[in-house]
């Protein structure tokens, strides 16, 4: 019965046709076992579930199957990871990783690990302590703790395999983001971007943890990796050791681009494409130039770490508007030939369509009000920032849209082949802001900036946006009141799961966005979704609910609502979250019954 | 001769004993509890934190020191940020000047960092006496009128009392294994 709703479901959406089909190029037991090994699902990015047991028309009756507090009451980022038949989390710091075995009824802890990071890390962390997740890969598992260490452990016992010290919090930097596997590299990054460091790509080595290669996103091009086979799109990222000579003087040592995003691997090219965060300090008169290679998206061959192009979202970022959003690797018909892009939804409120091969901007339209830029050049693809909006040192200017979290931040959309539409979780934010001048203190924040943020146009703060980038339009949206801080997961079942800052877990149509069901847990939910099969055969989705992030930091850290500067301005626009929503760390599953 | 001279003073110094015990540097470490064994024996506030907090001067130097110090990246204006709130009544490590002197003097475990040794002894005064007055807890006639960024905050003249009352837990301690 449930089998039969599903296949008329999947017929139903399958009028869109095979040519969105992504890059799916992994090990064959994610697709035929319903496993949930990164954080993205798969190597395109897509958090699209080939599951379809749990459809639009049951959706309704989801149920509790199971739930595990992780002990720590600070922002849940992670996404659970599942492979076979065991799932593993990551709590923020303390960075505890356990493993449940799904075998089990009520899926005990078949082990846990505890990497004891060093405390005066969370001191560094701009944003919350929290932690993206695992990533589980030849039967090992691997994550960075937030005082900056990567380490694996095998997955059977629990037991360390490695571990190796990349970041130093003396120099202000965490590490938030999760790994990505890649063959028999472990590709980490480092976070900071609001402490003056200088942003890092780094490629492990599976088997030892020894450091295979290093790109750096600031400085000469030897440090970047950036040699002969460095062929960017567009003129203004051509020439010599462009990341010292867009930078005053030594500015580029404390320039940030940290790479505390999303990396993803097309294995035809060979090429990993991740982003790069904002420039520091948020000041941006005090670094005069384009800044490169902050906020912007690097093509890199994962073997050598070479650079073959870059792509800028904001030269000269002047609003934090870090570029380390997901990648989502398809194939897209465009103009009547098939194209293989990047879909990138942007912090600073367009939806990219980039060429994968060559880092030409194809598209690029707005997802959300935006009135920072007027648009994006694709002759030179620049944005045509708004006169108007620039920020000044000692002027206070009103009203610009999007935020510096972005009209997204990190949490990650999801894609489906069904449907040829992009699952974007954002917010509907504006802010005031004056430039002050930032003094650079190792291990003390360097921003030069006072912000306080309020909700857009129609009051809403934050939208659910499902996109088509081929007809470059907003198919749908559900507009929430809160940010909406968690990511996305789809299924070919045809349902889209997200939750919201006051705790609530839902489903909605995949089609057309109409709810179907929704379960209200013990706080607020900022994590990702994901969707597996468990060893009974049957369908799961979780989520950890745990309020924090920069837009709960205000639940998290018990900060003051009377101070709108609050957490970089994130307060003036969530004063009534603490009424809505406690701290909490807790598991969620659940199933059809 | 010499040899016998210096035999007798080095068995002077074996004998000298310390009364007062050694000092510890960089200024006062009150105690963070008020629960002692036996008979509670009060500790006298340092002498010097009153001339601070009361002070236009010194609460205005601290004002500045608050932003070249970079402290509003963690704490904003009050409300805090990666670094606990400061303009309410809540404290981890207790309000009352001496124990915020000792916090930016020494650090604290959750990612305080400690600026002994960073920034003269007289400057963490300062700085101590303005954080003080972020919770309306010194006189309305000494503390700024205004501030230098935008207005995001009720003004010090205009801020409520909220005496120190501990009770800002540390969030995030380690879970019970």
């Amino acid at each position: 019965m449930r089998q039969g709703a599903g296949r008329v479901a999947r017929a139903l959406l399958l009028v869109a046709g095979a040519s969105f089909m992504p890059v799916l190029a992994q090990e064959a037991g994610v697709q035929e076992k319903g496993e949930w090994p990164m954080p993205a699902h798969d190597l395109a990015s897509t958090r699209y579930s080939p599951l379809d047991e749990i459809t639009a028309a049951n959706a309704g009756k989801l149920k509790v199957a199971f739930t595990f507090s992780t002990g720590v009451d600070r922002g849940q980022e992670a996404a659970p990871i599942v492979v076979d038949s065991t799932m593993y989390i990551v709590s923020p710091y303390p960075n505890i990783v356990y493993a449940l075995d799904l075998t089990r009824e009520g899926a005990p802890v078949k082990w846990s690990f505890r990497p004891q990071p060093d405390a005066a890390a969370q001191g560094v962390a701009c944003c919350d302590v929290v932690n993206r997740g695992a990533v589980v890969a030849g039967g090992k598992l691997f994550f960075n703790t937030l005082d900056g260490q990567t380490i694996a452990l095998d997955v059977a016992t629990g037991k360390q395999a490695w571990r190796t010290k990349l970041g130093d919090i003396n120099r202000g930097e965490t590490m938030t983001m999760a790994p990505l596997v890649v063959k028999d590299k472990v590709l980490v990054g480092n976070s900071g971007g609001e402490f003056g460091v200088r942003g890092w790509l780094t490629a492990l080595d599976t088997a030892t943890g020894k450091l295979v290669w290093r790109a750096y996103s600031t400085g000469p091009d030897k440090d970047v990796l950036i040699g002969p086979s460095f062929k960017p799109f567009y003129a203004s990222d051509k020439g010599k050791d462009l990341g010292m000579t867009t930078w005053p003087p030594e500015a580029w040592k404390t320039g940030g681009g940290s790479v505390w995003g999303w990396i993803s691997y097309d294995p035809e090219s060979n090429l990993v494409f991740y982003g790069t965060a904002n420039p520091g300090p948020w000041n941006a008169e005090q670094r005069p130039g384009d800044n490169k290679w902050t906020a912007g998206i690097f093509a890199r061959d994962v073997d050598t770490g070479e650079a073959r192009w870059f792509y800028q979202f904001s030269p000269h970022d002047l609003y934090d508007y870090d570029a380390i959003n997901e990648n989502v690797l398809v194939d897209l018909p465009i103009d009547g030939t098939t194209r293989k892009v990047i879909v990138r939804p942007e912090r600073n409120g367009y939806v990219y369509v980039i060429d994968r091969a060559s880092g030409e901007v194809l598209s690029a339209d707005p997802f959300s009000p935006v009135n920072s830029t007027l648009g994006i050049d694709l002759e030179t693809g620049r944005p045509r920032y708004n006169p108007d909006k620039q920020p000044r040192m000692g002027k206070v200017v009103r009203d610009i849209c999007p935020t510096a979290p972005g009209a997204k931040d990190w949490n990650p959309s999801a894609w489906s082949p069904d449907t040829g539409l992009l699952y974007i979780p954002h917010a509907n934010l504006c802010m005031d802001w004056e430039s002050m001048q930032a003094n650079y203190i190792a291990g003390t924040p360097y921003v030069g900036a006072e912000v306080r943020m309020y909700a857009g146009p129609g009051g809403h703060r934050g939208v659910l946006t499902a996109w088509d980038p081929v007809r470059r339009r907003i198919a749908w949206e559900i507009k929430e009141d809160l940010p909406v801080w968690s990511g996305t997961v789809v299924t070919r079942g045809g349902v889209v799961f997200y939750g919201t800052m006051d705790g609530w877990f839902k489903a909605v149509d995949a089609k057309d966005g109409k709810p179907l069901w929704k379960f209200k847990t013990g706080s607020g939910i900022i994590g990702q979704p994901v969707s597996y099969r468990g060893p009974d055969g049957h369908q799961y989705v979780a989520v950890l609910s745990g309020v924090g992030g920069w837009a709960g930091a205000i639940v998290a850290g018990n900060l003051d609502p009377r101070d709108g500067t609050a957490a970089k301005g994130m307060v003036n626009a969530t004063t009534d979250l603490k009424q809505k929503t406690q701290p909490g760390g807790t598991l969620y599953v659940f199933a059809l019954p | 001769m010499a040899a016998c001279i210096a035999l007798t003073l080095g068995g002077c110094e074996r004998e000298k004993r310390d009364f007062t015990g050694p000092q510890p540097p960089g200024g006062p470490a009150p105690p963070l509890v008020g629960l002692q064994p036996g008979t509670p024996s009060p500790v006298p506030p340092d002498p010097r934190g009153a001339r601070y907090e009361n002070n236009a001067y010194h609460i205005g130097q601290g004002q500045n020191l608050f932003r070249w110090m970079n402290c509003n990246g963690c704490h904003a204006n009050g409300g805090g940020d990666a670094g606990p709130a400061l303009m309410d009544g809540e404290w981890r490590y207790g309000g009352d000047i001496d124990h915020i002197y000792a916090s930016i003097d020494q650090g604290r475990p959750n990612g305080m960092p400690s600026f002994r040794g960073k920034i003269p002894p007289e400057q963490i005064w300062q700085l101590a006496a303005y954080v003080r007055s972020l919770s309306g807890n010194i006189r309305k006639d000494a503390v700024p009128s205004r501030s230098e960024g935008m207005s995001a905050t009720p003004p010090l003249t205009r801020r409520e009392s909220e005496p120190p009352k501990g009770g800002d837990p540390a969030p995030n301690q380690e879970p019970q294994r």
